[in-house]
């Protein structure tokens, strides 16, 4: 008999995972908002609203970095642009934050600041019905929706792959970056959106409207977690890693590798648009630096460093590189690139399949060496194509 | 360069099959572009029990003629095998039927109605078309339950894949297969970890769960044991009928236990076509096989 | 502005001593200096007479009067000396008190002429920034008594520049004359120019003003029509020439970016994303050797780029091979993991430019020998720095060619570049042409930083925003495939200079871009790519 899929989106997920989402959901949802608007200031437990936003940003980056485990770690695509797709979410809810800003900007003019300075007499027409949280809600899924379905289409169909395609993305976003760099595109040129006021008419900077930002972004991380986790258990994400396995025999058997690419693909882009767009109000501006290919590549460490393949390693890892780097940049700031940059090559060497990999291997010793309960079955979950070669550029290797 | 005096009866045969071929098959055409909505385009017509048409297929790389004039046709139910030394085209005519190639020119039609030249590789394995690589590709990080699976017939669009779940019926197909291919032990482990032969038998079992109507086999004994090879040609001569074949392979043995017909392929076009004795006897495959 | 008064104060103090030297030179007419001892009117008449008249005598009293020494005493026009008093014709002392003389006034319209005056003069200058100064000066508000002195100094000027100046000044003062015909073969003189201000010039005469044609003949302004037609199309070559060079210059720094990327990447399947600090590796070592040059042999300073080849060569490709040795070597077959571990490469050697050179960015000096340009026409200059480095590029083109056709390591590479399994086989030692074909790419990358150091800033992140472009040539080319990459560096950067002259170097960026996406659909495998049964996996 067919399963419903509701049950089988809840069995997607084990056991074991229901229960650190609850109780990360109880962290984040309930412990983090008490501590933060409950507790005094004096009190030991108090999170200021520094860290609220420092927390707040960080799970941005791990939803990010689950959509980019989905794309790299299952799909063997690796972006290096997915920073643009961030940016454009961020963008479009930003151009809602600007309208919400009203006369209070520093010229008093209906117009953003930018717009006044620019001696900009209206919107410009992509800016209509930017003051209505719908529309710029609609945006922020539609515009890196739009970008990625396009762009990925162009580029599935001629069956770029490999480094090709990483290459492409990143001169896309790189493409991207010097457009909004433009005053003239009307996105406020190198300075970006800033100072902002209110959402909804509420006070951005309240310590309830942050706590509410907060929570957002941990409940969309959660969502990310249980659709991530479905789509790679269910046959769809078998296709996937058939299509990273062996593209030609899955067109072979009759599934066009085009759509499977584009699907996930769109969807990865759509949810780095979501995560932008609760980024942005949680640190106050964007601006076009977020398209930079640096940014977009940092993503890629984030999920090597935690392990690709595992959305729990994506989410580790996005964790713990901007931990260090929130870390390195009050202390020694002029450390982090070395720091940085030594990651990219270590974890690429001796760590492929991340933290989660060492740890499983750790586990993996362990258990032979005692030898006893090996019964206790790690989850399978699909391995990181640390060893199989990736599909590489369309002209290398014969099948003659 | 060919000298006409030369061509031996079964040469000539084949010219004025292919001829004839041809001819019948502008009148096919004729006909369909008057009564093309009375057939539905899509579904396989095997109205004159031809399953596959070639017909003047050239492919060149470069100059290079991998194909050459090539007309060739497969009835249904048939089991062909083709045979041909090195760079004979065997391959690039797989290529051009399953669409991964674009022939230069000529034809290739998929029944009386599906024209092969018009559609993508994912539509061909759609309308009926499996293909068995040279060499073994399978999803080798996957189970061979789970290279079964989605080698299943089935709605492969992303929509139904998307919320795709097994029925028990489903389960007992690939578990039977499973059976016939001989990896039920093997069915949960990752496929990259199954020998050589034993990749070849899934792959032959992916083939198997597509339930296509024309079977494209590329050397599917390679690697395998005496035994193995055996228990193919059984597989395979059961499976003609229901199926059509059409055999790649280089090993005789195989091929002769195959029975069938066999077409000989050199340079691009056919050399010579009928069972196996008769063309083993014909001069000229001798000379093409053992040297000039 | 404290310069030029100071410059002027030198030029006084010289007068005073050249007038000093010689007291007694009586060369002037008198009757020419009647004038200054009338009204404004005769003033003015007297000062353009002098400028016309031309000579030492006649600027000695143009000078006087703009230093306000020169006087009228009697109807006889003086030069007070300190407190002697001289005959400005004669430049003999007289017997008279400075006290007495009254001191010709100046206003505007004077001042405008005797600027006029003094500018015709030094038209006949020897020094060429003075001649091209005056040249500008009378060009700005040319006037039809100064027809003798454009035209004496035409026959005498022998710098283009000047001469074009001067040559429409006198037009324009023809263009304004009476005579028709006088207009007519004046408009068919400038019809000869390629200079955009003459077209302007002439479009002047084609308009209407309160009315009426600025210009009143019908042929005269037909002759100038053709003219700007004729003017129209000597610009559109020039400036298509312009683009083309500046293409090229772009396409050469290309190529040689690309170049070494189209061995490393065709050699190992591997992109190096710190390809682009191997061309700051390059930079930062013509830098040292410049450095080394101005403190160590300063006499052959000009000589410093020539010594830098071989050192940028190598000092890149020693970074190449230490990369190649300790990173890439251990990631082979795992592209996408190369991808990100060179790009920490880069990461670590941007920051360790930053600590060691600083951030901020240097500027290289060329070498005198590389400094200027040859002129095409107006306004369109090929500067020789950007014409050395496009034979730089072509003459590195030639030895990387040479290598990978004559040599046995070129062979080796090619082999391992289409089938590094068989040429393992075969008894091609792999692991060593990678090292060497690393070493050869990154050194070309260091040679193409040399390259880039003299046109642009040399700074740790210099290289960044040449990797993409790099990889493009390299898609466009055809992975290994020589002459794909020069043509798809060449194509590529002419088509970006032509992109950025028609919408800005952005949106340039963005086409170019969407062109390579497009061109890729329909030849994923580059414009000189391998087709057959082994260009699919």
């Amino acid at each position: 008999m067919r399963t419903p899929f509701t049950i089988r989106l809840i069995q997607s997920t084990p056991k074991s995972g229901w229960l650190a989402i609850a109780i990360f959901a109880t962290l984040t949802l309930v412990c983090v908002p008490l501590a933060h608007l409950a507790l005094p200031e004096s009190n030991p437990l108090h999170l200021s609203a520094y860290t609220v936003s420092l927390l707040g940003k960080i799970l941005c980056y791990m939803v990010v970095a689950v959509a980019m485990d989905l794309i790299w770690g299952y799909a063997g695509i690796l972006s290096l642009g997915h920073g643009l797709f961030f940016a454009l979410g961020g963008y479009a809810f930003g151009m809602y934050l600007m309208r919400q800003i009203g006369r209070d900007g520093s010229y008093g003019a209906d117009l953003p600041d930018f717009m006044v300075f620019l001696d900009w007499k209206a919107l410009p027409w992509y800016w209509a019905g930017s003051d209505s949280l719908l529309w710029a809600l609609f945006l922020v899924v539609a515009l890196p929706g739009i970008v990625a379905f396009v762009f990925g289409w162009f580029a599935f169909r001629s069956r770029i792959k490999g480094v090709y395609f990483s290459i492409i993305t990143q001169a896309l976003t790189y493409a991207a970056m010097l457009l909004f760099f433009r005053n003239e595109t009307g996105f406020g040129g190198n300075n970006g959106f800033t100072d902002f006021k209110r959402i909804v008419g509420h006070d951005i900077t309240s310590p309830e409207m942050r706590v509410t930002l907060f929570a957002l972004s941990a409940a969309l991380l959660i969502a990310c977690l249980v659709l991530g986790r479905y789509l790679v258990s269910s046959r769809f994400g078998r296709v996937l890693a058939a299509i990273r396995d062996a593209e030609s025999r899955v067109m072979f058997i009759g599934y066009n590798p085009l759509h499977y690419k584009l699907f996930i693909w769109t969807l990865s882009a759509v949810l780095c648009g979501l995560a932008g767009a609760l980024y942005v109000p949680q640190v106050g501006i964007i601006n076009p630096s977020e398209m930079s290919p640096a940014n977009s590549i940092e993503i890629a460490v984030w999920v090597a460093v935690g392990g690709r393949g595992t959305l729990v390693g994506a989410v580790l890892g996005a964790g713990i590189v901007n931990l260090a780097k929130s870390f390195f940049t009050v202390t020694v700031p002029e450390y982090w690139p070395f720091f940085l940059g030594f990651l990219f090559i270590a974890v690429t060497l001796y760590l492929p399949d991340g933290v989660v990999g060492l740890w499983r291997s750790l586990r993996e010793r362990r258990a032979t060496a005692a030898a006893s309960d090996a019964a206790a079955a790690p989850v399978p979950a699909p391995r990181a194509a640390a060893s199989g070669p990736d599909p590489v550029a369309v002209s290398k290797g014969a099948t003659a | 360069m060919i000298d006409l005096t030369q061509l031996d009866r079964a040469e000539s045969a084949a010219v004025a099959q292919a001829a004839l071929l041809a001819n019948e098959q502008r009148e096919q055409w004729e006909s369909e572009a008057t009564t093309s909505h009375l057939v539905k385009s899509g579904e396989l017509d095997l109205s004159h029990n031809v399953i596959l048409y070639l017909d003047d297929i050239t492919v060149s790389f470069d100059g290079f003629r991998a194909l050459n004039k090539l007309s060739l046709t497969i009835d249904a139910g048939e089991l062909r095998c083709i045979i041909g030394p090195n760079g004979a085209g065997k391959t690039t005519m797989m290529d051009v039927i399953t669409g991964k190639t674009r022939p230069d020119s000529g034809k290739a039609f998929f029944g009386q109605t599906i024209d092969l030249t018009r559609l993508t590789e994912p539509e061909i394995a759609h309308a009926g078309i499996g293909r068995k690589f040279q060499k073994p590709t399978i999803f080798e990080r996957l189970s061979a339950f789970e290279n079964l699976e989605l080698a299943m017939k089935a709605d492969k669009r992303v929509r139904r894949t998307l919320f795709a779940s097994l029925f028990d019926e489903e389960r007992d197909r690939i578990a039977g297969v499973l059976k016939q291919i001989r990896l039920t032990a093997e069915a949960d482990r990752p496929a990259g970890l199954l020998s050589h032969g034993q990749k070849q038998w899934l792959e032959i079992g992916m083939l198997l769960m597509q339930e296509p109507r024309l079977l494209l086999l590329d050397e599917p004994v390679a690697g395998m044991t005496d035994d193995e090879t055996e228990r193919t040609a059984e597989l395979f001569v059961s499976l003609a009928g229901k199926h059509s074949l059409m055999v790649v392979e280089h090993d005789m043995a195989f091929v002769e236990a195959l029975g069938g017909k066999v077409t000989v392929l050199c340079e691009g076009s056919v050399l010579a076509e009928g069972d196996l004795a008769s063309v083993q006897a014909d001069s000229r495959v001798i000379e093409v096989y053992l040297g000039r | 502005m404290f310069r030029s008064i100071v410059m002027k104060r030198m030029f006084g103090v010289a007068l005073l001593l050249t007038l000093l030297a010689a007291p007694a030179r009586a060369a002037l007419d008198p009757s020419l200096l009647a004038g200054f001892a009338g009204d404004f009117q005769g003033r003015m008449a007297a000062i353009e007479a002098l400028g016309v008249a031309g000579g030492d005598d006649a600027r000695r009293v143009l000078d006087a009067l703009e230093a306000g020494r020169l006087g009228v005493i009697g109807g006889r026009a003086v030069i007070v000396d300190g407190d002697t008093v001289r005959d400005a014709a004669s430049g003999e002392a007289l017997d008279q008190g400075a006290g007495d003389v009254e001191l010709v006034t100046l206003n505007n319209r004077v001042r405008r002429t005797l600027a006029n005056a003094r500018a015709a003069l030094a038209l006949t200058s020897a020094d060429r920034a003075e001649r091209l100064g005056a040249a500008i000066t009378l060009g700005d508000n040319p006037n039809e008594t100064l027809l003798p002195v454009f035209d004496r100094a035409l026959a005498a000027e022998t710098d283009e520049e000047i001469r074009g100046i001067l040559a429409r000044a006198a037009a324009r003062i023809k263009l304004a004359s009476p005579d028709a015909l006088t207009r007519l073969r004046a408009v068919r003189a400038l019809g000869e120019s390629s200079d955009p201000a003459v077209k302007n010039l002439l479009e002047g005469l084609l308009q209407k003003r309160d009315g009426n044609w600025v210009e009143a003949h019908p042929e005269v302004r037909t002759a100038a029509k053709l003219a700007i037609d004729d003017i129209e199309g000597r610009i559109a070559i020039a400036e298509g020439v312009g683009t083309v060079f500046s293409g090229l210059s772009l396409g050469s720094i290309l190529l040689l970016a690309a170049l070494g990327l189209a061995i490393t990447y065709g050699v190992m399947g591997v992109i190096n994303m710190a390809h682009g600090e191997l061309l700051m590796v390059g930079a930062y070592a013509t830098f040292l050797v410049q450095g080394l040059f101005r403190s160590y042999l300063p006499a052959y300073l000009d000589w410093y780029v020539a010594a830098a080849i071989p050192v940028a060569f190598l000092s890149a490709a020693l970074v190449g091979v230490a990369m190649e040795r300790l990173v890439l070597r251990h990631l082979y077959g795992r592209p996408l993991e190369s991808l990100l571990a060179t790009w920490g490469l880069s990461l670590v050697l941007i920051q360790a430019a930053r600590v060691i050179f600083g951030p901020q960015n240097l500027e290289l000096a060329n070498p005198s020998w590389m400094s200027g340009g040859a002129e095409l026409a107006a306004g369109v200059v090929l500067p020789y720095n950007r014409i050395v480095i496009i034979g730089f590029a072509v003459f590195v083109l030639v030895l990387i060619w040479l290598m990978m056709q004559k040599t046995r390591l070129g062979m080796f590479v090619r082999a391992v570049t289409q089938n590094r399994p068989m040429a393992g086989c075969v008894g091609v030692p792999t692991a060593r042409v990678d090292t060497l074909a690393f070493a050869i790419g990154s050194g070309v990358a260091g040679l193409g930083g040399l390259a880039l150091s003299q046109i642009a800033n040399v700074g740790p992140a210099m290289g960044t925003g040449y990797i993409v472009d790099a990889f493009m040539v390299v898609v466009l080319g055809g992975v290994g495939q020589l002459a794909g990459a020069v043509w798809a560096a060449l194509g590529l950067g002419i088509f970006a200079k032509f992109l950025e002259g028609w919408a800005g170097a952005v949106i340039a960026k963005i086409l170019v871009l969407v062109f390579i996406i497009v061109f890729i659909q329909k030849r994923p495998q580059g414009i000189f790519a391998l087709k057959g049964r082994f260009s699919d996996s």
